[in-house]
């Protein structure tokens, strides 16, 4: 297990005041000048030595992602905007981060936009987070006038303002395209790229978006050094992480734990097992709802990274370990993925607009048996006309759940759809 | 995308309050000068929280404030689910029915919403509730859950139980305040229930950390020889 003293985020659960007297106390805040006077190019080479990887889901490295920026501002001013939300079924870290330890956030903040020459930052959050959004609010009001940001930030000579913004309830929103424009008042719809955010994002300004998570650990790796964040998790899957573990565990929880951790004793350790025991397990969902899901085979040895998971053909993604016994029935959980992706599906590309509600109608009849052999091969091929084919990544993420349930619990289905016909003379299956 | 439509019985007129006025005001310094549109969102909502719903004389108002075409605002308001485009009950009962709160018995908290409030989405005879289904919350970790809406506050109650939704219910409507968050008495927030396992070094909390400390990689090289 990982030991506390090399946990980021001291304050998870709220145990401790959010408050900047008690962060400080807990380390935030702590030489953040002298980070600022080693310079822009420092910082970005001790994140990108780090092997940081967005913690957002897609896993870029972050320090890369820096570096894309402009080197010197022209006419245009520099963004940095947060990305906070936090949308992705079984996902729900950064609100720790938000409400607990808001501190290490605003911190990252000045850190991550002094390196990217950004003097405003603008933290988006999802419009449900209220009582997050005040707590980010109240900490910021401290940080200004404490003198940390604002004017001559820690007393650096630079100026940085930062920001809190939110949304109204649209997962899409946490599409970095669709972000800056809803943070311009539109609908959050993405937009084509390239030209990507770092050559011309938020009002046309050359912007980085990050991840809440991906922020709030810099200011600790810039302390502790990047030699320190490497030594959690396997080489290209380094550092500590914080992992949702929702489902059918005895104890759901959030921890952060060291990257590459077998999900195994990830669940066994912190969330008291699988319900009814480790033999229950049917199936994980291993990072958040976009992902494929794995069956209970793998997960016996399956390690928590980026590339182990995409060796087993699902992902990292958040890391929001969604665990599923064996009292549940399968197709109707991912059948209620496919309806969320139907809800948050932006409407603006076809394959997406018209394939997820069509994926979630399949799925719904197929649940009770209501379908055909053949018509489980139309669904995975119609997923695969989604997939790759859509200007962002929801439509990839529509399609993948639904090719696991397939990949996985093909027999299941048939099995379903066998015991329906047994019982009727004939099947009407609907065109859809 | 679900279809949104505004209420069909919208009132003559919208005016901001006082201090939702200076509200708007100072939230308007926040973005350069030019791209005040950017204010949309939080005006809406704060509409939203004046009023309980958004009328198409508020979108109208708000599109005159920023200078926008009224289209774009009723854009945004039809796009985003959080807004009401019809009224609710004073205590607007969202539950979270995604996956990891299916999983753990959103559909049951489902069915104590439509016994004791009634239908989904209509407004109980009395005014004070109406409830809706709606999408990931993120809150997995204490799961199942919802979130209350009031004109004063947003909050989440978490790890309920059919029993304990149903017991809150009837707290708030003789007027009571229930505790938010996590209902389960074992937990705090999103550690895991019982006795701390992680988290519990005193030295994480006793100031040692604040001592001041020397960068590592920070020191300027060394000539090479």
């Amino acid at each position: 297990m990982l030991a506390d003293k090399d946990r980021i985020f001291t304050n998870l659960y709220g145990r401790h005041s959010p408050g900047l007297e008690a962060a400080r106390k807990r380390g935030a805040w702590n030489g953040t000048a002298d980070m600022l006077r080693m310079g822009p190019d420092w910082i970005i080479q001790q994140v990108k030595d780090s092997g940081l990887r967005g913690r957002g889901g897609a896993g870029f490295p972050t320090g890369l992602k820096w570096s894309f920026m402009p080197k010197q501002v022209g006419e245009r001013p520099h963004y940095l905007v947060v990305n906070a939300d936090e949308s992705e079924p079984g996902t729900c870290k950064d609100r720790d981060i938000l409400r607990h330890d808001p501190h290490l956030l605003i911190e990252g903040c000045l850190v991550a936009s002094f390196a990217m020459k950004a003097q405003t930052c603008y933290v988006y959050i999802r419009g449900e987070f209220v009582d997050e959004r005040i707590a980010l609010q109240k900490a910021i009001d401290e940080a200004y006038a404490a003198g940390l940001v604002g004017r001559n930030a820690c007393g650096s000579g630079f100026d940085f303002d930062i920001y809190v913004h939110h949304g109204a309830g649209a997962y899409i929103c946490g599409e970095e395209t669709a972000l800056l424009e809803s943070l311009e008042g539109k609908k959050g719809q993405p937009r084509l790229k390239p030209p990507f955010p770092a050559g011309a994002g938020l009002y046309g300004c050359p912007t980085t978006v990050n991840n809440v998570e991906s922020i709030a650990v810099a200011p600790t790796i810039l302390r502790r050094g990047a030699r320190w964040f490497t030594s959690f998790g396997r080489a290209n899957n380094s550092g500590t992480k914080i992992f949702c573990i929702s489902g059918h565990v005895s104890r759901p929880c959030n921890v952060e734990e060291a990257m590459s951790i077998p999900l195994k004793e990830l669940i066994n350790e912190h969330c008291g097992g699988v319900r009814g025991g480790w033999d229950n397990l049917k199936a994980v969902i291993p990072g958040g709802s976009s992902v494929p899901l794995l069956p209970a085979e793998t997960c016996e040895t399956v390690l928590m990274d980026f590339d182990a998971l995409k060796e087993a053909r699902s992902g990292l993604g958040t890391a929001a370990v969604i665990v599923m016994d064996k009292s549940t029935d399968v197709v109707r959980a991912i059948a209620r993925i496919s309806y969320f992706y139907k809800h948050e599906s932006c409407g603006q590309c076809t394959p997406c607009r018209e394939g997820t509600g069509w994926m979630w109608r399949v799925l719904e009849r197929m649940a009770v048996g209501q379908s055909t052999s053949a018509e489980i091969d139309k669904l995975l091929d119609v997923a695969s006309q989604v997939e790759g084919h859509t200007i962002c990544a929801l439509g990839d993420a529509a399609a993948w759940p639904v090719q696991g349930l397939i990949r996985h619990f093909r027999s299941e289905i048939e099995e379903r759809i066998n015991r329906y016909r047994s019982d009727r003379p004939h099947v009407a299956v609907a065109a859809e | 995308m679900a279809a949104r439509r505004p209420a069909k019985n919208q009132p003559a007129q919208f005016a901001w309050t006082a201090e939702n006025l200076a509200w708007c005001e100072a939230e308007m310094k926040k973005y350069p000068a030019g791209r005040q549109a950017s204010c949309v969102i939080p005006f809406l909502w704060r509409g939203q929280k004046q009023e309980g719903w958004i009328s198409i004389p508020m979108m109208e108002a708000i599109a005159r404030q920023l200078s926008m075409p009224y289209i774009r605002v009723y854009e945004v308001a039809t796009f985003y689910s959080m807004f009401n485009l019809a009224p609710v009950g004073e205590y607007f009962v969202q539950v979270c029915g995604t996956t990891p709160c299916m999983l753990r018995g959103s559909r049951e908290l489902n069915q104590v919403c439509e016994r004791v409030i009634g239908e989904e989405n209509h407004v109980s005879a009395d005014g004070k509730f109406s409830w809706l289904e709606v999408e990931c919350l993120g809150a997995c970790v204490n799961a199942p859950m919802v979130q209350i809406s009031t004109k004063a506050d947003d909050h989440f109650y978490e790890d309920l139980t059919p029993e304990s939704l149903e017991a809150m219910l009837a707290r708030l409507k003789r007027g009571e305040k229930p505790k938010t968050g996590t209902q389960n008495p074992r937990r705090r927030t999103s550690d895991p229930e019982g006795e701390p396992r992680t988290l519990t070094d005193p030295a994480l909390y006793d100031g040692s950390r604040a001592a001041p400390v020397t960068l590592p990689n920070s020191a300027p090289k060394a000539p090479a020889k």
